[in-house]
């Protein structure tokens, strides 16, 4: 076959084009002035222009994770990528898939000092999966195509292209998707049979078995999920996932237990703690999931699925580490516990599960909505139930309205939520919902957020307004930086260090300002109407939900602490002071 | 073993000869704080620009483990082989060893240079130069017999090794 000669930037969009992309989000500057030229001669591939690089990349991954797309993000060389660098680190954490295309000085000026020359490859190889710099025209295809396998398969993750300006405006040849293989990087899909079958046998004979399940069934796809449900409703046994699985298995199902973790359901970490054989699916022992190690799960027998070699046994040792895409090895999961005809021993389950109706009766999540203040988990429920039979997608800020909404607002569905876990990002919520809102033009996209995270992108407004992107975006403001000082009370003597907000904008001047729709409410009996008025508004906005500013996160797993200690919250009041020193150091 | 007992290994590493790969590796050690007590590195296969990058570290075997998975889900890594636990293996360093003496500490650093099979490689009236090949444990015994006779400057190549018999990465 003949190759075809085009110019550099033309072998990106083609690329790209051939990739199946339909959207990269992006801001221009000099070193890739030649890609944007060509992206105005052509109209396969729409470009978002944000307005801070950082922002960029969460959109990118805001569209990634809620289609299971690769996201594309395009910048410049120097401060577009160094700013960038934030959402790639977030990006690696969470392992979502996303291809950064940077804008580098010619080849000839690299490593002269030229003006915007950064040492792209050299500080993005820790905070990517991997990393490319083209200096031959001749690779210039094969490694777009090669980056966007990475990127994709095996444990999903952030590639990024450094394309010097000389590479896009000389002549490269142009190679099909299908004419480029890679010689090293082809991940292990398929899990070992036998170890499937000896983990079935395991589970087989558990007494207080429990499904442990993370993020990675969502990045291996709608069926993996599908399988999962399956084969927890054949097995009978509990089910808990991790704050970047939910979603993978329908909230409102009677074996699901809620979320797991440091602000977990205490049904679900204390039968982490007694369980006797833990399954691990997608799920890589976070220490945020963990608590202290060595009080974790300590009578248990473990399995654990996981698409990377390196996750398993890494915090936690496990007997049995299957290693393999999720989706894979659930089909031979269901097939082995099928053939076998596998069943858990009904009398010990029932008793386990007797043992966590105790727990659940608990009912560690519950508040109360007094006449005057407005609790923050009160609007999250209001807005759920507002939302019910809305196709709906939520993206988050970091800090206590995160876990609020993670608590508090039921994901049935996978894809539904996008949120920073793995690096806690402020700044993440807003950009990921143009993302996400991008890719579902015609869903409701509520980006949940405090009063300090919002001011980590608020330039991202102007992106909103410029594409009519009609996401709606709640603040529950408190006035401080909530986890922060919620920290501050329980580890550090109630000393308020830097953390209350103490110049906060009007912020329905400020969506005026931007072109949109700003709303107020501070009262329990107004809240329904302005969550209607909110969602019924054609269009961005911004509502702005002053909420009780002494309320904490509970339940809570204090740093240092096992599963089974964990703080309930309501009978203290939330004044539980914590005396350890040892979770002073802890993050 | 124990599940905390710090062990030494040799871990061999097949990799493409691409710029930016060695960076790729000792950064990983240095980001997630394991040790490096010798790296070498050189291509061996020219046509396939595949380099050998030869590690000695040590760690619990929780920690070994780890270094392995974490090398080897490195995209531009061919095989990852840990040759202590492998079977045997040769491993081999080069030292070149200058020693600046005189008179009867001259001659005795010779004398001592002939037991371990060195060879002296430059020779001036005041200095000796001497190249010997051995296991890491090997040249640390002839430095340490160097360092009262004149002992000046050393430089090592690091642990080269390969596994024994027809056994192959």
């Amino acid at each position: 076959m003949a190759e075809r000669i085009l110019s550099g930037s033309e072998v990106v969009l083609q690329a790209l084009a051939d990739q199946g992309v339909e959207v990269v989000f992006g801001y221009p500057g000099g070193a890739v002035l030649p890609l944007y030229d060509e992206i105005f001669k052509q109209n396969r591939i729409r470009h978002v222009l944000v307005r801070h690089e950082q922002a960029a990349v969460h959109a990118a991954e805001g569209y990634a994770r809620s289609t299971g797309k690769v996201g594309v993000v395009l910048v410049t060389s120097g401060p577009g990528a160094t700013n960038a660098v934030t959402g790639l680190t977030d990006a690696l954490m969470d392992s979502i898939p996303v291809v950064c295309l940077t804008g580098q000085v010619p080849t000839h000026l690299i490593g002269n000092d030229a003006f915007q020359e950064a040492d792209t490859t050299g500080i993005t190889r820790p905070c990517t999966k991997h990393n490319y710099l083209v200096k031959n025209p001749d690779r210039l295809a094969r490694t777009m195509h090669e980056a966007f396998h990475v990127a994709s398969s095996g444990r999903p993750g952030p590639v990024v292209i450094d394309l010097p300006k000389d590479i896009l405006v000389g002549k490269a040849p142009y190679l099909e998707p299908g004419q480029v293989q890679h010689r090293t990087y082809n991940p292990v899909v398929k899990g070992e049979r036998s170890q499937i079958e000896e983990a079935m046998e395991m589970l087989a004979s558990a007494k207080k078995p429990i499904l442990y399940c993370g993020g990675g069934v969502i990045n291996s796809g709608t069926q993996a999920c599908k399988l999962l449900t399956e084969f927890t409703r054949m097995t009978g046994a509990p089910i808990t996932l991790t704050l970047m699985g939910l979603g993978a298995y329908p909230a409102s199902d009677k074996q699901y237990l809620g979320m797991v973790g440091m602000h977990g359901t205490y049904e679900s970490n204390m039968s982490m703690h007694d369980c006797d054989v833990m399954v691990a699916i997608g799920a890589r022992f976070d220490d945020r999931v963990t608590g202290n190690l060595d009080f974790f799960a300590p009578n248990s027998q473990k399995i654990q699925v996981d698409i990377d070699q390196s996750s398993i046994n890494k915090n936690v040792p496990v007997d049995i580490g299957i290693v393999g895409d999720v989706g894979h090895v659930l089909e031979d999961m269901i097939k082995i516990w099928k053939a076998k005809q596998y069943k858990i021993e009904a009398a010990a389950l029932d008793s386990w599960w007797k043992e966590i109706e105790g727990w659940r009766s608990k009912h560690c999540l519950s508040y109360k909505q007094p006449k005057d203040v407005i609790k923050p988990q009160h609007v999250i429920r209001s807005i759920h139930a507002a939302t019910r039979d809305r196709k709906t997608y939520i993206t988050t800020d970091v800090g206590q309205h995160q876990m609020w909404a993670a608590q508090h607002f039921g994901f049935e569905h996978p894809y539904e939520w996008m949120t920073s876990g793995g690096l806690g990002t402020m700044g993440y919520g807003m950009p990921a919902a143009l993302g996400v809102q991008v890719a579902h033009p015609d869903a409701t996209v509520v980006c949940f957020t405090g009063d300090a995270s919002i001011m980590m992108n608020i330039q991202e407004c102007a992106t909103m307004t410029q594409y009519r992107l009609p996401i709606k975006t709640v603040i529950l403001n408190n006035r401080y930086m909530g986890m922060v000082r919620q920290w501050q009370q329980l580890l550090h003597g109630s000393r308020y260090s830097e953390s209350y907000s103490e110049t906060l904008p009007d912020f329905v001047k400020l969506s005026e300002a931007f072109g949109f729709t700003g709303l107020t409410c501070d009262k329990p009996a107004d809240l329904d109407d302005a969550i209607k008025k909110m969602l019924e508004i054609d269009g961005p906005v911004i509502l702005d939900v002053a909420v009780d500013d002494k309320e904490n996160c509970y339940p809570m797993i204090p740093s240092g602490k096992p599963h089974n200690e964990m703080l309930l919250g309501q009978e203290t009041d939330g004044n539980e002071a914590i005396d350890s020193d040892e979770g002073m150091v802890l993050v | 073993m124990k599940e905390t007992e710090i062990s030494k290994h040799t871990i061999s590493v097949l990799v493409d000869n691409e710029s930016g790969v060695l960076a790729r590796v000792i950064g990983l050690f240095s980001g997630r704080g394991y040790n490096i007590e010798s790296l070498t590195v050189a291509e061996v296969d020219a046509q396939a620009h595949q380099s050998r990058i030869t590690v000695v570290t040590s760690g619990t075997p929780m920690v070994i483990e780890q270094i392995k998975a974490q090398l080897s889900r490195l995209v531009p890594v061919h095989k990852v082989s840990d040759l202590t636990l492998a079977g045997p293996s040769v491993e081999r360093e080069l030292a070149l060893v200058k020693v600046i003496a005189a008179g009867e500490k001259r001659v005795e650093s010779l004398r001592i240079a002939d037991i371990f099979k060195a060879r002296a490689v430059d020779a001036t009236n005041d200095s000796f130069v001497y190249e010997i090949i051995g296991s890491p444990e090997k040249i640390d015994a002839f430095i340490k017999l160097m360092e009262p006779l004149g002992l000046s400057e050393i430089s090592r190549t690091g642990v080269a090794a390969i596994s024994r018999g027809t056994l192959t990465m």
